[in-house]
């Protein structure tokens, strides 16, 4: 009988209509995917993306060269050079090198900033064609900074009450 | 003068007709691999191609433009000759048998009396271009996938033949329109379920689809029989695949859906079905064959070589055997069998 009962079961299919049924069903749930380039999904204010070097409301930059985001950097991707500013002799970097090719995004510069200037942002769409455009100067964290400073800003009043 | 234009005449209205053929056929291919995508990206809970044009609706065509600017490679290994002929010939082959399809009572290029065997056997010389690709690629992959597909192909016409016949004997003619004319009562997938069922698994199986994709089952084989084609004779493949499909779903119609005989034909249904013209029903038909095509890929795992075999020659070979002789009892004892002879 057993034999009977295996080979009615098999050729009368349930088990591949019963599969394509839960595929028909899945046809008409909502999609789980988006539609990338035009839609995005949701960041946590924690998202650790490109990097960015702050300054203040007044325009001052934050960063005063205390080296402790390099010595912490556990992939040594950072890169700094110090020397009093000619204008006030106040202590700043004369070289701030972020090599984003050994980043990997640890988040360790921008717990170990006092002065909350190194943090990551919530951008990370900045893909480029050559090596050498990841090496990232001063220049370009600041200008980062500007760009991102108003999400960066509201991310860490965000998560400021549990640090 | 006016000889050679009587002449000429029937030679342009056939060149017309060929021409009216294709082109939908292989805008039907075309516009297969979109509703494929579609269908399996909808089964996954995916979006699918959403960028080219609304709704991604010029997605094939962006694809067709690409392959034909890919670099044209042959192996330096490969029989050139052979290696370039052989995609051309599954697409030909795919695209010679629509000659005989009836799209309506009237829209026929072909009415032969041997339909059903012309289109039996050009379904029979597919194997040859698989064949012909897997050994003049001199590549293993393609090798092992050109007699894969082979002896599969081999295998699963044979059911599909005996399924052929246990219609034939319900009609009595080989010519395609007369099956279809058979059908107005009711269509040959009630009476011979089980063997719609056997003929459609045996169709995938002829057409190298999931479950059984074995020739090109890349886990194994990277892609089969087309693993060293590029560009444009990949394209001829792919077309040629494609276009098989809708083919074989469009004699699956005929055989036992109906063809362009319009479904609900009866009661207050009959005159809103019969507004439809017939090729509109028959692409409806076969858009919903494909589309069951399209589920079992989005459904089923591949088969294992010993399984698909296994299921030819032991499962459906005597299943369908045992049916060809019960329609034939039947037909026989109930006095059924069709009058008009061959």
């Amino acid at each position: 009988m057993a034999f009977i009962d295996r080979w009615a079961r098999a050729l009368l299919l349930g088990e591949i209509a019963c599969g394509m049924a839960s595929t028909l069903r899945a046809m008409f749930k909502p999609k789980v995917t988006i539609n990338y380039p035009h839609e995005k999904g949701p960041l946590s204010p924690r998202f650790r993306g490109e990097h960015a070097l702050r300054r203040y409301p007044s325009g001052e930059e934050r960063c005063i060269a205390c080296k402790l985001c390099e010595a912490v950097c556990p992939a040594m991707a950072i890169t700094i050079e110090v020397a009093p500013r000619e204008s006030d002799g106040s202590r700043r970097t004369t070289r701030y090198d972020l090599d984003m090719t050994k980043c990997i995004f640890c988040g360790l510069c921008q717990e170990a900033c006092p002065v909350d200037a190194i943090v990551e942002g919530p951008n990370f769409e900045y893909s480029t064609e050559t090596r050498e455009e990841l090496y990232y100067n001063k220049e370009k964290l600041l200008a980062n900074g500007d760009r991102w400073e108003a999400r960066i800003a509201a991310n860490l009043a965000e998560v400021a009450p549990y640090r | 003068m006016a000889d050679i234009i009587t002449y000429l005449w029937p030679l342009i209205w056939i060149l017309l007709g060929v021409v009216a053929i294709i082109v939908p056929v292989l805008l039907g291919v075309a516009y297969l691999t979109y509703y494929e995508r579609k269908v399996m990206s909808a089964m996954q809970r995916r979006q699918g191609p959403a960028l080219v044009g609304p709704f991604g609706l010029l997605q094939p065509i962006a694809d067709g433009l690409k392959l034909l600017g890919k670099e044209w490679i042959i192996p330096s290994g490969a029989n050139p000759v052979v290696f370039i002929f052989a995609p051309f010939l599954t697409f030909f082959l795919s695209l010679v048998a629509w000659a005989v399809i009836p799209f309506s009572a009237k829209l026929v290029l072909a009415d032969i009396n041997v339909g059903l065997l012309y289109l039996y056997a050009i379904s029979s010389l597919g194997v040859y271009g698989l064949i012909m690709s897997g050994w003049a690629s001199n590549s293993r992959y393609a090798f092992l996938g050109g007699l894969r597909s082979a002896a599969q192909m081999v295998s699963y016409e044979v059911s599909m033949g005996l399924i052929m016949v246990s219609v034939l004997l319900c009609v009595g003619s080989f010519n395609l329109s007369k099956i279809i004319d058979a059908q107005r009562t009711v269509w040959f997938a009630v009476p011979l379920f089980p063997m719609f069922i056997t003929y459609f698994i045996s169709i995938l199986a002829e057409t190298n689809r999931h479950p059984f994709d074995l020739p090109e089952g890349e886990s194994e084989i990277v892609a089969g029989f087309f693993t060293e084609y590029s560009s444009m004779n990949f394209a001829c493949f792919m077309l040629g695949e494609y276009a098989n499909m809708i083919m074989m779903s469009g004699v699956a119609c005929i055989l036992f859906l109906g063809g362009w005989l319009p479904p609900f034909n009866f009661w207050i249904f009959a005159p809103y079905v019969q507004m439809v013209p017939g090729p509109i029903w028959f692409g409806i038909k076969i858009a919903a064959l494909l589309f069951v095509f399209i589920w079992a890929r989005a459904t089923l795992p591949r088969y294992r070589y010993d399984q698909l075999m296994r299921l030819g020659w032991k499962v459906f070979l005597p299943l369908t055997l045992f049916w060809l002789i019960l329609t034939a009892s039947v037909l026989e004892i109930f006095g059924w069998l069709p009058k008009t002879g061959l």
